[in-house]
């Protein structure tokens, strides 16, 4: 089984119609005691760090996750909330991994970074993954010792991150595509 | 590199796949479900459903038929038509849109773009701008889903873009009524006056005619993407032959 965090923010439904194309078996809560058995963990985020920090807290997740010992799988704003920093709403987050995130600075850029780019995978357990994946973000990761995938959108940024137990992805792999449900397939078969 | 996005655009009316010409005449060609499914195994990048009939008789669409696409598509989003308050953007969003675009509502209520993007993000709102060239100006209408509803508001373009994005619209669909469903081409001179007012992504919308007009937007505007409907529907652009001649004309797209 693997546990969907709800922290609020809408559409849980891409990821859970995602997970059921591709045959995985999963649970939606709140509630600690409904997740703490679950073989890995995704910390779904759409909406801000803010929000997503935020509903953390209030729910008493915030130690519950940074003590899970099994994969943990951010998505979007649930990978940049397991970074230190969110220059979001200026949001201190769950510091798993050490770093901070930004925004795109780039003048020329639009922001919101939407739509399909290049990922490339430096790990070669998801090389055969690299391809065009989802995105919809405004901040991002850096490139640093963490980063397990690539991105570029004006300077290359953190597409795939892992510090110990704790994974993330900036892009969307439930709304991917095949490619997504490769990477998602793959994850949890590691998971 | 971000790719540029090719969006197949569904209008739905009473629960039913349609086009007219310049928004009249409205043909029934296809089931939501089947269609969405046919474009994104063809590798469309994304999907809007505009369901003309909430706009106009101020109907709501829906959820079950979104829930349908959410569950047989991997590909976003997002729909359209009678989104006039958060309970009912909420309900579409919860239903596995990933995106929800506002048109009319957002002319006549423009705080509804702001309780919106402060609910559930920037990412996921929309502002779809019908805009007409009036011989002077390039001005705003609303509620073109009917001939006989639709009206100018008084508003030039621009002034409602840089409106829409002060508001907190994370990507603007501008659709050029004067060259909708006439297949003419992008209106690639209108686009390029309004690109650098545009900070958030541009979607070139209301004109293809088949695939130059594609290889022509992309490489003479810096739009983000380009949505149509009816060379999609019946079949006059095929999304893969179209995807492969974009990237001979080192247009970036995803193959």
């Amino acid at each position: 089984m693997i546990g969907i965090i709800d922290c609020g923010g809408a559409n849980l439904k891409s990821l859970t119609y995602a997970l059921e194309r591709i045959k995985l078996k999963y649970r939606i809560s709140k509630v600690w005691s409904d997740l703490s058995n679950s073989r890995a963990l995704i910390l779904p985020g759409v909406s801000a760090a803010g929000n997503v920090m935020s509903n953390i807290r209030k729910l008493a997740l915030d130690d519950r996750i940074r003590d899970f010992n099994k994969p943990v799988l951010g998505i979007c704003v649930g990978m940049q909330v397991l970074y230190e920093h969110s220059d979001e709403e200026n949001k201190t987050c769950l510091g798993l991994i050490p770093g901070v995130v930004k925004k795109f600075s780039n003048p020329k850029l639009a922001i919101p970074h939407m739509g399909w780019n290049m990922v490339n995978f430096l790990t070669s357990e998801f090389e055969d993954c690299s391809g065009h994946f989802y995105f919809a973000n405004s901040y991002h990761a850096p490139i640093d010792t963490y980063s397990l995938g690539y991105s570029e959108y004006g300077e290359r940024f953190s597409a795939f991150v892992k510090q110990n137990n704790f994974y993330g992805v900036q892009f969307h792999p439930e709304k991917s595509s095949k490619l997504g449900e490769k990477f998602l397939t793959k994850f949890f078969e590691m998971a | 590199m971000l790719t540029k996005r090719i969006i197949p655009c569904l209008d739905v009316k009473k629960g039913q796949v349609v086009k007219g010409i310049k928004f009249r005449n409205h043909k029934i060609i296809g089931d939501p479900v089947e269609l969405a499914k046919k474009y994104s195994d063809e590798n469309a990048d994304e999907l809007v459903f505009y369901d003309i009939y909430s706009s106009v008789e101020d109907k709501s669409v829906s959820a079950s038929w979104i829930e349908n696409i959410a569950k047989n598509i991997n590909i976003p989003f997002c729909v359209a038509g009678g989104i006039t308050s958060r309970e009912k953007a909420s309900e579409i969003l919860n239903s596995g849109a990933d995106k929800i675009s506002i048109n009319t509502p957002a002319l006549e209520n423009p705080t509804l773009i702001t309780n919106l993007a402060e609910t559930f993000g920037s990412q996921c709102i929309v502002v779809g701008i019908d805009s007409f060239f009036n011989g002077t100006d390039y001005v705003v209408y609303a509620k073109t889903g009917s001939e006989t509803t639709r009206y100018m508001t008084g508003m030039k373009t621009v002034d409602w873009l840089r409106e829409a994005q002060d508001r907190g619209a994370g990507e603007v669909v501008l659709n050029c009524m004067n060259q909708d469903g006439v297949r003419k081409g992008y209106d690639i001179e209108q686009l390029n006056s309004i690109r650098d007012q545009c900070k958030v992504p541009l979607i070139a919308s209301g004109g293809a005619g088949c695939i130059s007009s594609f290889i022509d937007v992309f490489s003479k505007c810096s739009v983000d993407g380009a949505l149509a409907a009816s060379v999609f529907h019946n079949d006059t652009v095929k999304i893969e032959d179209l995807k492969q001649r974009l990237s001979e004309n080192k247009i970036p797209v995803r193959i």
